[in-house]
């Protein structure tokens, strides 16, 4: 598209959006879109033709029709935290902010639900409802700033998900536009709704199927006690071996969280935490519950972590002790950028068993591409964030960053496991698509996004690659660990 | 047929012929749903586990395995399925197979507290209607590569592809279980439900029935034996508590088989699925309430029409889901916009309504 054109393009869909829209939802001058170029994955950035911050349903309702009959595409667009450019402008079309859809607009005691809109915080649903005893489990560690509807987009986990589940198991309904701006509600406040379960499709749909609105959570009685083991091992492999040693005792922690010793003297640094500096990993392993119960399951926990070779085991003896070991898990990002001018997180998913293998690979491939990186890891669900440090002004040390992620996300399918446990593909994992799914597999789901969206407008371009895309990447479907079957032509 | 070859042939065939396919496991839900159309296509022979990691909590099964046997191998370590899947026609010595667990997505009396086979579908194998073979999810917990249409095939009833493999979360089993029973009017017991599901108490299952609230604690034994003394009630002994569960989760208590009966005198059995706190409405026939409030069963003696307004007039949905006369419809049709979506949905899966055409819905 060439200026001029743009031009007229913007100048049509201002006119059109004019009679829906008050002049101030509007932002169209270079000044006003700029800070909507990138989201928390920084390094990819577009400037959106124009971006519009709706205020009430109707709005969104209205401006979707007129994007629908101008075939303009609508990028929805939350606190802007993601970490896979899922909130990437497009350069032709229009991000929705929904920003001012920040008020939580039902709290049910009995029924134990909050409604809420869709720009509500993470961590404000939690504290409006903490007088009641009640919070709301999934907790990213961008909780302070991310919003339930990028949530809802990306399935966000947390640190308690193995024990409480992800947004999936934490939300009751949504309620949203289609592309074409027809009101929608997935699921419902009973546990089930009738025919398909497009509430579960629209979970990690990436703003791809429909733009949410509002979003219906379960919130759940806050347990008596938590208390937290900081567990010290002097191998990594003792410390993975612990991890399913502890679920193998039939124990399922609230949290279990493994960080390895660059990554550990990088948060220590930070916030002091009061973490082994000298270990080579350590873990972090909570439980909660009743007082009898966190005893009871403490004393097993301990048992188990010390049979399998812990050399240090520290147990926080109140809450304010308890949220400081977690404050340095919490803060290993922030922590990073200290170390390096640029990082990228990455966020495979691999069996449990295989987590000291892919740390050792890790290494190796420091090597490989002579950059550092730091790991922490959702241990007890497998779910790795190896931070790859880097400096952008390199063009080279982006590069070889990129082809580092990229392998480490390419052994993680080979060893059985998933390209994204909980950021999402966005733009970022796109080309690891193709190595995690077949031909036939991506049609199949550019397919299911044409039944909720025939035009194709909802965030284009973003978690399903083309063919050609593929073909360009040049990378071979990697045939998964257990559901593969060799025995059948996949090509 | 039991390997997948046969199977990617057969709906390839069917496919050629544009002829319609039936999706058969044992038959044990042949009960529920729309009638089913089609020559049978038959998933029992395709049996076994192909993988099982108790330290992995993932069991990777074929779909026309008995859910008798999956449970089994997972009993031996200490493991289950939390949602507890009823196990329909156990006596008959079926039970149902892993396929039909996940494509009727029916779960027990531990679905408030545990989360339902959706929850814990981790991945799956399928076969569309042109007879691709497509893995979709994993055996991981955390997985957002893609549409997660694993979930979607939970309870589609079959219609939109053929589930070959699944791989399912399990669970450590509850090391401590206590049952408590409270003389209680329903109104006055959904009320009490309401007010524990706001405390943290140790709470896995709930039944309403004739006067009486029966509530199953599971846990860790100190938080188990701590509720028990807080909640009060009577203490059921485990001899009677253990086959009432089982009883409620397999259709098998007194309650269900005198549903069964009365359906054979042309009664409707009704399934609600209401938001918990929806008020208790005395309905005529007999009424079983379950998951905290927010499942009710209910025997209705005739007609249906009020009975689906009224449920989503309380924000939930009606299933008929035992009748001799299905005329007035399975499933509650959901809103227009949504019928279009299922609709495309259908086509993109299934463009020649190969499998389980009219199962789910008349036109789907």
């Amino acid at each position: 598209m060439t200026p001029s054109d743009r031009q007229a393009r913007q100048q049509a869909l201002r006119s059109a959006l004019r009679p829906h829209l008050p002049e101030h939802s509007l932002l169209w001058q270079a000044e006003d879109t700029t800070p909507y170029e990138c989201d928390g994955l920084s390094a990819y950035r577009a400037r959106p033709l124009m971006v519009a911050l709706p205020e009430t349903e109707a709005q969104v309702a209205a401006l979707l029709q007129v994007c629908c009959q101008l075939g303009v595409p609508v990028v929805a667009r939350g606190a802007g935290t993601g970490l896979s450019g899922g909130a990437l402008p497009h350069e032709d079309g229009l991000t929705l902010s929904l920003a001012r859809f920040n008020k939580i607009l039902h709290i049910d005691p009995l029924a134990c639900t909050a409604r809420v809109q869709c720009g509500v915080r993470n961590l404000a649903i939690s504290e409006a409802v903490a007088p009641l005893g009640l919070y709301y489990a999934p907790d990213p560690s961008s909780q302070i700033a991310c919003t339930i509807g990028g949530n809802v987009a990306e399935n966000a986990g947390g640190v308690h998900c193995l024990k409480y589940g992800l947004t999936l198991h934490n939300v009751l309904r949504v309620r949203g536009f289609t592309a074409q701006g027809e009101a929608v509600e997935f699921g419902s406040e009973a546990l089930d709704a009738a025919g398909l379960d497009l509430l579960a499709l629209m979970l990690g749909s990436e703003g791809m199927l429909a733009v949410i609105t509002e979003v219906t959570v379960k919130l759940r009685p806050k347990p008596r006690l938590a208390r937290c083991i900081l567990a010290s091992f002097d191998d990594m492999r003792k410390a993975g071996e612990a991890v399913a040693a502890l679920i193998a005792a039939g124990i399922i922690p609230a949290g279990l969280e493994m960080m390895d010793k660059p990554m550990t003297a990088a948060v220590e640094d930070f916030v002091h935490a009061g973490y082994d500096l000298e270990a080579e990993a350590i873990l972090l392993c909570e439980s909660d519950g009743t007082p009898e119960e966190v005893e009871e399951e403490t004393q097993r926990m301990c048992a188990v972590l010390q049979s399998q070779g812990a050399t240090r085991l520290d147990i926080s003896q109140d809450e304010a002790q308890r949220l400081r070991f977690w404050s340095g898990r919490k803060n290993a990002f922030p922590a990073s950028g200290r170390l390096s001018p640029d990082y990228m997180c990455m966020d495979s998913t691999i069996p449990r068993k295989r987590l000291a293998d892919l740390l050792l690979a890790i290494q190796q491939m420091e090597q490989k591409y002579g950059l550092r990186c730091a790991n922490v890891f959702h241990a007890g669900d497998g779910n790795l964030h190896p931070l790859i440090m880097f400096d952008a002004n390199d063009p080279d040390q982006l590069h070889r960053c990129e082809q580092f992620g990229a392998e480490i996300l390419e052994t993680s399918v080979a060893m059985g496991g998933t390209i994204s446990g909980e950021h999402g593909v966005g733009v970022e994992k796109l080309g690891s698509m193709c190595v995690q799914f077949s031909p036939e597999e991506r049609e199949q789901m550019l397919r299911l996004k044409a039944a909720f969206d025939p035009q194709g407008l909802l965030n284009p371009g973003k978690v399903i690659p083309s063919h050609a895309r593929c073909a360009e990447y040049g990378r071979m479907h990697v045939k998964r660990g257990l559901l593969a079957f060799a025995e059948l032509p996949r090509f | 047929m039991n390997s997948l070859q046969d199977f990617q042939a057969r709906v390839r065939e069917a496919a050629a012929r544009r002829s319609p396919l039936q999706i058969c496991g044992q038959g044990s839900k042949a009960f529920y749903g729309e009638a089913a159309e089609g020559e049978r296509l038959d998933t029992c022979g395709f049996s076994g586990i192909s993988s099982y990691e108790p330290s992995e909590l993932v069991v990777t099964v074929k779909a026309g395995t008995p859910l008798v046997e999956l449970e089994a191998l997972l009993a031996s370590q200490g493991q289950g399925l939390a949602f507890e899947p009823p196990r329909f026609g156990l006596s008959q010595g079926r039970g149902g197979t892993v396929g039909g667990m996940v494509a009727t997505g029916l779960s027990g009396p531990a679905r408030p507290s545990q989360g339902g086979v959706r929850e814990h579908v981790l991945g799956l194998t399928l076969l569309n209607g042109r007879g691709e073979l497509l893995n979709f999810g994993g055996t991981v917990i955390k997985n957002v590569a893609g549409y997660d249409v694993s979930r979607l095939m939970v309870g589609a009833m079959g219609v939109l592809g053929l589930i070959l493999e699944v791989s399912l979360k399990v669970l450590p089993r509850p090391v401590a279980e206590r049952t408590l029973r409270f003389e209680m009017a329903p109104d006055k017991a959904l009320a009490q439900l309401q007010r524990w599901a706001g405390q943290p108490w140790p709470i896995s299952a709930s039944a309403c029935w004739e006067g009486a609230l029966v509530l199953r604690l599971s846990g860790a034994e100190a938080a188990v034996q701590a509720a028990c003394q807080q909640l009060g009630g009577e203490r059921i002994p485990d001899d009677q508590a253990t086959p009432f569960w089982q009883g409620l989760r397999d259709h098998r208590d007194e309650f269900f088989l005198g549903a069964e009966r009365a359906v054979q005198g042309g009664a409707h059995l009704w399934r609600l699925s209401l938001p918990p706190t929806a008020p208790f409405t005395a309905l005529p026939g007999e009424q079983l309430i379950e998951w905290g409030g927010a499942q009710r069963w209910l025997v209705a003696p005739q007609g249906c029409g009020s009975l689906r307004e009224l449920a989503q007039e309380l924000g939930g949905h009606a299933t008929l889901f035992r009748a001799e006369d299905k005329s007035c419809g399975v499933f509650t049709p959901p809103s227009e916009p949504l019928m279009r979506i299922h609709r495309d949905l259908k086509a993109a899966f299934d463009p020649d309504r190969l499998f389980n055409p009219g199962r789910l819905y008349p036109d789907l």
